[in-house]
């Protein structure tokens, strides 16, 4: 279970958000909504780890994600706003080094096969500087399709997707909170997914 | 431990391999700053075999510092850097890892071109010998400690020049003992001595940089 | 985050640490600090000019000593200093600490300055040079540059709380660094045989170890005064939003 409490973020001297509390439990999806620059960026990164919140808890099966470290780590998978995505690299080749910097190991007919499902197929062995904005999205949103960690955080997981491969995603979501995941998300967009759908609006 | 450190090196390796331009600009910049130096100082062989030592040292010190501007840069703006903190791996090594693979890309070419940028100062057999062993071991500690003020300064407006500012005062001890050991073994007072501080310099950056440059990473992208 | 802090446990010394309480305390602070500096230094160069005996061997010339020697030592302890607090920041998570060691790196790296343009000024007639690359001024040139370094990353980085992390860190890798670098140019020197500026130790009479003590004690005390001044601007610029500080500057006026 992931637990926020009393969450205060700020960025430089300007107050984000405090007083914050929701938890989420298996199974569980929580959509943060809120205006460009209300901070859902920052929660999210926050929730991951990466930024430090001013005061306030993050925890996960009721410890501190801080103490917890890699332990937390391995059940995590963040995408953000950027793709992560090397334009040098084929996109088999960016999918299979994003996997292991995860640590995670997928033989190369698991990766093929993932590619396949999110529509890039016929591009496994193109170099991703050759790829669209979409297309790039994909490669790293392709990561989903494979990993075993539980808890997902999303940041606009949909940006420069277009409709089939979002409908895609989203059924991938379900069936993860099918399996008893959790997913921590933001977007513009409706959320239409089977399953327990939270939301949480940040006003600015 | 080892999956995580190969899996660096050699995704770093391949990178580089697919965008050669920017190894070969250092090691460029290596050879035209030590050219510089006939011209602006003078021909005299006499004058460049005197010099020789301390103007290979420290032209490989400025290639090495342009090269560090590139070690986290390109991971931090597509976003890798964010992955590679988040990784369930420990971020110092792989850290670690990226200072290896930059020290293979980077450094071995210049302790490669030394021997011949020697020559081209006058320099004597034994003297060429001295100051490639010198490299071989200080080119590591420079990306090492070098590696830290990469991290500070990564997304900082200015950032190349203010690495720079960071940095040199903390290549000074690695300086003073690279060319040390040449003058020393002129003066017959014999190298031990600088080779054994030199390796311990290496040794105590190996284990202690990794650490600060991830704890400096993590600043940085918060 | 400092504040709450010492307000859930206001028993605690750090209760100090909070800038709402460390402001007016600084305030009261200052004057006797500026004022204990201005007697001292007064002291201290009527001393120098008036009491103490020329060096038999380089004449008035090297009264600048008195200047010299606290700077050098000045420069040195405030960087010893500035890491503690860097540490302190760290540890205890305490912003006040982190604008301590800021304030502490500009005072710091001023001291260095003049500890060389004295350091020079002292070579000209002694050595007939401005600059030799002796030993101390050449750690010394480095100290300044780590002081530089130190300062530019702090004014480059526009979050306040990424820069005082990321130079905490510069400041603590700098500290472990300064033994090795001093180290490493002493043993330099020693190979090439440099010129040293010193003044005969031996023959150090006791109204000469006075004055440079009071000399010593004259700086510090600017030190603390200029240090806790630099520290309230920055509360103030950083808490500028905050109802305390609105009426503690009414009470100023």
């Amino acid at each position: 279970m992931l637990q926020i409490l009393d969450l205060e973020c700020v960025r430089g001297d300007l107050l984000l958000f405090s007083g914050l509390n929701f938890a989420l439990e298996s199974g569980e999806l929580l959509h943060v909504k809120g205006a460009n620059g209300s901070g859902k960026t920052t929660l999210l990164r926050t929730v991951c780890g990466l930024s430090h919140p001013e005061s306030g808890k993050v925890l996960w099966q009721g410890e501190s994600i801080w103490k917890q470290g890699e332990s937390y780590r391995d059940e995590l998978t963040y995408i953000g706003h950027l793709n992560g995505v090397k334009d040098e690299l084929t996109v088999l080749e960016n999918l299979r080094i994003a996997t292991m910097l995860s640590g995670e190991q997928h033989s190369e007919d698991q990766l093929i096969d993932a590619l396949v499902k999110i529509g890039l197929g016929e591009r496994i062995d193109l170099p991703a500087k050759m790829l669209s904005q979409g297309q790039r999205r994909r490669v790293s949103l392709a990561r989903l399709l494979l990993t075993k960690s539980t808890l997902w955080i999303l940041d606009e997981p949909y940006t420069a997707l277009d409709v089939s491969v979002i409908a895609t995603l989203q059924q991938v979501i379900a069936q993860h909170l099918q399996c008893g995941g959790m997913v921590l998300l933001t977007t513009h967009q409706d959320v239409d997914i089977e399953g327990v759908v939270k939301q949480l609006t940040l006003s600015a | 431990m080892f999956s995580v450190i190969n899996l660096m090196v050699r995704r770093d390796i391949l990178l580089a391999m697919r965008r050669p331009q920017d190894v070969m600009t250092s090691l460029f910049f290596f050879i035209i700053v030590v050219s510089l130096f006939p011209l602006g100082v003078s021909p005299e062989m006499e004058i460049l075999r005197t010099i020789g030592p301390g103007v290979i040292w420290v032209a490989a010190l400025l290639a090495t510092m342009l090269s560090l501007g590139r070690l986290f840069s390109a991971d931090h703006q597509d976003g890798t850097l964010e992955q590679m903190i988040l990784s369930p791996q420990p971020l110092a090594l792989m850290v670690l890892s990226k200072c290896v693979a930059h020290w293979l890309l980077t450094g071995i070419p210049l302790v490669i071109l030394t021997p011949l940028l020697g020559l081209l100062l006058g320099l004597a057999g034994d003297e060429i010998q001295t100051l490639t062993l010198t490299l071989l071991l200080g080119t590591p500690v420079l990306i090492l400690i070098g590696s830290i003020g990469a991290a500070l300064t990564l997304g900082v407006r200015g950032g190349g020049v203010l690495l720079s500012l960071l940095i040199l005062p903390l290549f000074v001890p690695v300086l003073i003992f690279g060319t040390g050991a040449v003058s020393s073994m002129n003066a017959g007072m014999g190298v031990e001595a600088h080779f054994s501080l030199l390796g311990a310099f290496l040794v105590l950056s190996l284990l202690l940089t990794p650490w600060a440059s991830a704890a400096a990473l993590k600043i940085s992208m918060e | 985050m400092a504040a709450e802090q010492s307000e859930k446990k206001p028993t605690s010394w750090l209760r100090f640490s909070s800038p709402r309480n460390f402001y007016p305390l600084a305030g009261k602070m200052i004057p006797w600090f500026m004022g204990l500096a201005i007697v001292l230094v007064l002291a201290g160069l009527y001393m120098t000019f008036f009491v103490v005996p020329p060096d038999y061997q380089q004449g008035n010339s090297y009264r600048i000593m008195y200047i010299h020697v606290p700077a050098a030592w000045m420069s040195m302890l405030i960087y010893l200093l500035m890491a503690f607090y860097a540490g302190l920041y760290f540890v205890l998570n305490v912003k006040l600490a982190d604008m301590m060691a800021g304030s502490l790196a500009i005072t710091g790296a001023i001291f260095t300055f003049i500890a060389l343009w004295t350091g020079a000024m002292w070579g000209k007639p002694t050595w007939g040079t401005w600059w030799v690359w002796d030993a101390r001024l050449t750690s010394e040139l480095l100290l300044l540059f780590l002081y530089l370094g130190y300062i530019s990353l702090r004014a480059a980085i526009d979050d306040p709380n990424r820069a005082a992390k990321a130079s905490g860190l510069l400041a603590l890798v700098g500290v472990v660094n300064v033994p090795i670098i001093y180290f490493s140019v002493k043993w330099w020197n020693t190979l090439h045989q440099g010129a040293s500026i010193t003044t005969n130790k031996t023959s150090m009479a006791t109204e000469m170890f006075i004055t440079l003590m009071i000399m010593v004690f004259a700086f510090w005390m600017y030190t603390i005064a200029v240090v806790l001044m630099r520290v309230r601007n920055e509360i103030i610029e950083r808490e500028r939003d905050t109802n305390w500080l609105v009426e503690e500057l009414g009470k100023e006026k």
